[in-house]
């Protein structure tokens, strides 16, 4: 168990290490950088200027140059200064890393919450109309686009109650909190809710054939202790992996669905980095996109083996 | 004494029955391949269908609601929004398809090579797999897009990299099994080359999880390219997105002319819904372990 763990780390760290070459390689091989964007958009014409722009900001040094640096900042606990802001990174990206992990949180909530219950019924009333219409709902739920969704609930609300929550300042409870942020949870946790539903049916199906769920019925146990305590147990390891997996895909949904809601998260703020070509924030805000990942990653091999005993990685 | 054998009374369908008998156990993938078609079709002739020039300006349409003159109605530019949306379904299923085969086709080119020649070929590009796996689809087409910067070719490029992974590690697993069977050994001990077999026989018994795998990503691509041009990171002008025209709308238009928001999201949604119905349908035919 120990040395799995170990392991896991070092190909981590490995994996980290050449997401942060890739994004930073393919952030310098853009055309165009900072100061250009700041010549063509400002209307700044002085060739000196822009020299010393770029000097200032280091990007006249050599690309392997300016990775070392960055690099050597990383573990310094400095991730260097936002050009367009002109601020520290770190206290640009930590105030909004809450309100993401709230968005996000809330939204794998209700996935999970309307995903496994749902994909139960399902699987148990499987082939009547009750589980066609779910899987309808919950194909839809794959095709909705989440920005869609989201401007579809805005206008809906608009046309219905004349107004909707937005977030123009730091809600001051729970409740304020909740009331700002379910609407846009709701739309970007409907697609993974989908996901989730489905497999939870399938997954559920297959082990309601197995031997011992029909010894489970055959000793005269109820079907819902059937269903819950022998079927959903054993079906719930595929929908773990989903919901690890969901959580990085969730993070594209959490970019329009931010931009839509008018949400000042990470997810919004590395569109808006994105268009400044503000290098700095793009690849720390990247890099920190990738350590949940694969820290989530971990997180969901290691519930394996408490939800499932039979697995042992070590063995 | 001698026995005469009579003929089969049952001659083997044709692919004509085939069909028939597949499109009966399989109504919701035909109507996902109806629903695809519509547009495909829409695609091809949309310089023939769409009733009006969807790059044509004219102020005295602006914003006109849905009508006799304009059947979706009319943008904030006058222009005629079902000819934009026709238009825009080349957009999105040139994207979609084009992004779809180019990953599907290097993820699998990978994957084989992966699996095959396997020892340290085989680590290194598993580990690539994993350091691109490491970021959410649509966080590593933003990057690539404006890594190579703006325009219909590059918005595929970017999308199609980041499904290489996934599919070179479906191949990758099928190859592993295939290549240990009796008739790959069997190639191998007539004197075929590696690369022969490789191709020749395992290649085309991968062709099943491939094509479902493909299937199944279209819908994502025409998510993900729809997001990138809300964005205003997609497909550039004059090419007529329907993600990008949910993002000049979204904002200003929203309250007043609900139109520009409804039919390019609704258009987004039907033709994700056919390709998630189509690839299903694809799922259970091609790859019956999976099916429900």
């Amino acid at each position: 168990m120990v040395a799995y763990i170990v392991q896991r780390l070092l190909l981590m760290v490995l994996t980290l290490f050449g997401v942060s070459v890739a994004i930073f390689v393919l952030l310098r091989i853009v055309p165009g950088n900072i100061a250009d964007i700041l010549f063509d958009s400002a209307g700044l014409i002085d060739p000196a200027d822009k020299a010393k722009i770029i000097s200032d900001l280091g990007l006249d040094r050599s690309i392997p140059v300016q990775y070392a640096q960055w690099i050597n900042g990383l573990f310094h606990g400095d991730l260097g200064y936002s050009y367009v802001s002109e601020k520290p990174v770190l206290d640009e990206i930590l105030p909004r890393i809450p309100i993401t992990a709230r968005l996000a949180g809330l939204a794998l909530f209700f996935s999970v919450m309307f995903g496994v219950p749902l994909g139960v019924i399902s699987a148990v009333r499987q082939n009547t109309w009750l589980d066609y219409g779910l899987r309808v709902i919950s194909l839809s739920g794959l095709s909705l686009p989440a920005f869609w969704l989201g401007l579809l609930i805005l206008m809906a609300f608009v046309r219905w109650f004349g107004t909707i929550p937005i977030y123009d300042r730091v809600p001051e409870s729970f409740l304020q909190e909740l009331a700002l942020f379910a609407i846009p949870a709701a739309a970007v946790g409907f697609r993974s809710s989908a996901l989730i539903m489905r497999l939870t049916r399938s997954s559920m199906l297959e082990v309601l054939r197995q031997d011992y769920v029909r010894t489970a019925r055959s000793k005269g146990m109820s079907e819902g202790s059937v269903t819950f305590d022998h079927a959903l147990r054993n079906a719930l390891l595929p929908v773990i992996t989903t919901i690890g997996i969901e959580t990085a895909i969730l993070f594209g949904g959490l970019i329009v669905t931010e931009t839509v809601f008018n949400i000042p998260g990470v997810a919004r703020f590395l569109v808006e980095a994105i268009r400044w070509r503000d290098y700095p924030m793009v690849q720390n805000l990247v890099m920190f996109i990738a350590i949940v990942v694969v820290t989530v990653n971990l997180l969901v091999d290691l519930t394996y083996m408490l939800v499932d005993p039979r697995i042992r990685y070590s063995e | 004494m001698s026995i005469t054998l009579a003929k089969p009374p049952i001659a083997a369908p044709t692919w004509r029955a085939e069909l028939a008998h597949l499109a009966v156990r399989y109504p919701l993938g035909v109507a996902g391949a109806c629903i695809l078609l519509v547009f495909v079709f829409a695609a091809i002739f949309a310089g023939t269908i769409a009733p009006l020039d969807p790059f044509s300006t004219n102020p005295a349409a602006r914003l006109a609601p849905p009508g006799d003159a304009h059947l979706f109605g009319a943008d904030a530019m006058g222009r005629d929004l079902l000819s934009r949306m026709i238009h825009g379904a080349r957009i999105s299923l040139a994207v979609a398809l084009g992004a779809t085969i180019l990953g599907s086709g290097f993820g699998a080119a990978i994957g084989l090579a992966s699996g095959y020649i396997g020892g340290w070929f085989d680590l290194i590009v598993q580990r690539l797999t994993e350091i691109m796996q490491a970021l959410p689809l649509l966080v590593m087409a933003l990057v690539i897009t404006v890594s190579l910067g703006p325009s219909l070719t590059n918005t595929i490029v970017a999308i199609a990299i980041p499904l290489i992974p996934g599919v070179a590690r479906v191949i990758r697993s099928n190859v592993l099994s295939l290549r240990e069977l009796p008739f790959v050994e069997a190639a191998r001990a007539v004197g075929m080359g590696e690369f022969r077999v490789a191709v020749a026989h395992v290649l085309p018994n991968t062709l099943a999880p491939l094509i479902v795998l493909a299937t199944a990503q279209l819908g994502s691509t025409i998510l993900t390219e729809a997001s990138l041009s809300f964005l205003g990171l997609g497909v550039p002008e004059p090419y007529p997105s329907w993600g990008r025209m949910l993002s000049e709308s979204a904002a200003e238009y929203v309250r007043t002319a609900p139109w520009l928001v409804i039919f390019p999201g609704a258009a987004i949604s039907l033709l994700v819904f056919g390709t998630n119905l189509l690839g299903d349908a694809m799922r259970d035919v091609l790859d019956p372990r999976q099916r429900d």
